[in-house]
C-alpha cells in the first residue's frame, strides 16, 4: 500500500532535482526558471499528499494558490528575460552586474 | 495492486523527466521533458484523489506556462552551447550539495511521525460524500474568498507587468489614433465651394 511517505519521497527527490538544476545551468536563465517550476511542482505534490492523507481540504486550496503564483512568476520572469535579451543580445545571467547591487 | 503499479510508474517517470529537464542539451527538449514531468505529477495527484488540482495543473502548466516557455526559447536567438560552458565545472559541487539536501530531507521525513498531528484540529475536514471539485469550490468561495480574490489580483498584476515590461514604442510608425478619428466632424473636414467654370480649383 502506498503511504504518505512515498509521496513525500517523490516530492523530496523532485525538489532536489530543481535545486540541482539551478546549480547545473547557472548561465542559462531559461532552464533556471524551469527548475523553479519543478520545485513548485514538488511543493504542490507535497501539499496535495498531506491534504489527502490528513483528510483536510485546505492543502488543495493552498496548492491552487501556489499554482497561481507560479504562473505569474513564469510570466514576469520570461518578460524580464525578453527585455534583458533585447538590451544585451544574450541571456547569460552570470554576468548581470550592471546594477552593482 | 494496480494503484501501487501506477504510483511507481508515475513517480519514476516524473523523476526521470525532471532529470532530463535539467540536463537536456537543447532548451526546447527541456521544455518538452518539463511537460512530461507535469503530466506525471498530475497523475500522482489524480491517484491522491485531487482531480481538480490535477487537471488544473495540466491546463495551467502544459497549456499556458510550458507554451510560454516554448515561445520564449524559440523567439530568442541564443547560442545555447555557450551557455552550457560551466556545466562540467559545477557538476561535482552541485551533485554534492544535492545529495546533502536529499539526505537531510529523507532524514527529516523518517524522523517525523504522522501521529503527532492532532486530527481534531483539521481546518476543513474532507467531505467524502461530495465530489472533489464541489468540496474545493465550497471552501474556496466561502472561507477563502478574499484570498481567492487576492490570487486574482496577483494574476492581474502579473499580466499588466508582463505587458508593460515587454511593450515597445516604435518610432517612425504611424498608428491609428482612434480618439482623433472620432473627434473629427464633417464641418471641420469638408467645405462647399461654388466653383466657377474655367478657373482652377483652390484646394
Amino acid at each position: 500500500m502506498i503511504g504518505l511517505g512515498h509521496y513525500l519521497a517523490v516530492g523530496a527527490v523532485l525538489f532536489v532535482m530543481g535545486v540541482f538544476g539551478i546549480f547545473l545551468n547557472r548561465k542559462n536563465v531559461i532552464v533556471i526558471l524551469m527548475a523553479i517550476e519543478l520545485i513548485l511542482l514538488s511543493v504542490n505534490i507535497n501539499l496535495v499528499a498531506f491534504s489527502a492523507y490528513l483528510g483536510d481540504m485546505v492543502g488543495q486550496v493552498f496548492a491552487m494558490f501556489v499554482l497561481t503564483v507560479a504562473a505569474g512568476e513564469a510570466a514576469i520572469g520570461l518578460a524580464i528575460l525578453v527585455i534583458y535579451f533585447r538590451g544585451r543580445g544574450t541571456i547569460a545571467v552570470d554576468d548581470i552586474n550592471q546594477m552593482k547591487g | 495492486m494496480i494503484q501501487t503499479f501506477v504510483f511507481y510508474l508515475f513517480a519514476t517517470l516524473v523523476i526521470a523527466s525532471a532529470a532530463m529537464t535539467i540536463v537536456a542539451r537543447n532548451p526546447v527538449h527541456s521544455v518538452l521533458w518539463l511537460i512530461l514531468a507535469f503530466f506525471n505529477g498530475a497523475g500522482l495527484m489524480l491517484l491522491l484523489g485531487a482531480e481538480f488540482i490535477a487537471l488544473l495543473l495540466i491546463i495551467v502548466y502544459v497549456g499556458a506556462v510550458a507554451v510560454l516557455f516554448l515561445f520564449v526559447v524559440m523567439m530568442l536567438d541564443v547560442d545555447f552551447a555557450a551557455l552550457r560552458a560551466g556545466f562540467a565545472r559545477y557538476l561535482p559541487f552541485g551533485t554534492l550539495l544535492a545529495l546533502v539536501l536529499l539526505a537531510e530531507i529523507i532524514f527529516a521525513i523518517a524522523a517525523w511521525n504522522i501521529g503527532g498531528i492532532d486530527n481534531g484540529v483539521r481546518a476543513a475536514p474532507t467531505d467524502t460524500s461530495i465530489p472533489n471539485i464541489q468540496a474545493l469550490g465550497t471552501i474556496l468561495f466561502t472561507r477563502y474568498l478574499f484570498i481567492f480574490e487576492a490570487a486574482g489580483l496577483v494574476l492581474l498584476v502579473a499580466m499588466i507587468g508582463a505587458i508593460v515590461l515587454t511593450h515597445r514604442v516604435r518610432s517612425g510608425t504611424r498608428p491609428q489614433n482612434v480618439s482623433q478619428q472620432i473627434r473629427r466632424r464633417p464641418q471641420d473636414a469638408t467645405r462647399n465651394v461654388d466653383q466657377p467654370s474655367g478657373q482652377g480649383v483652390q484646394l
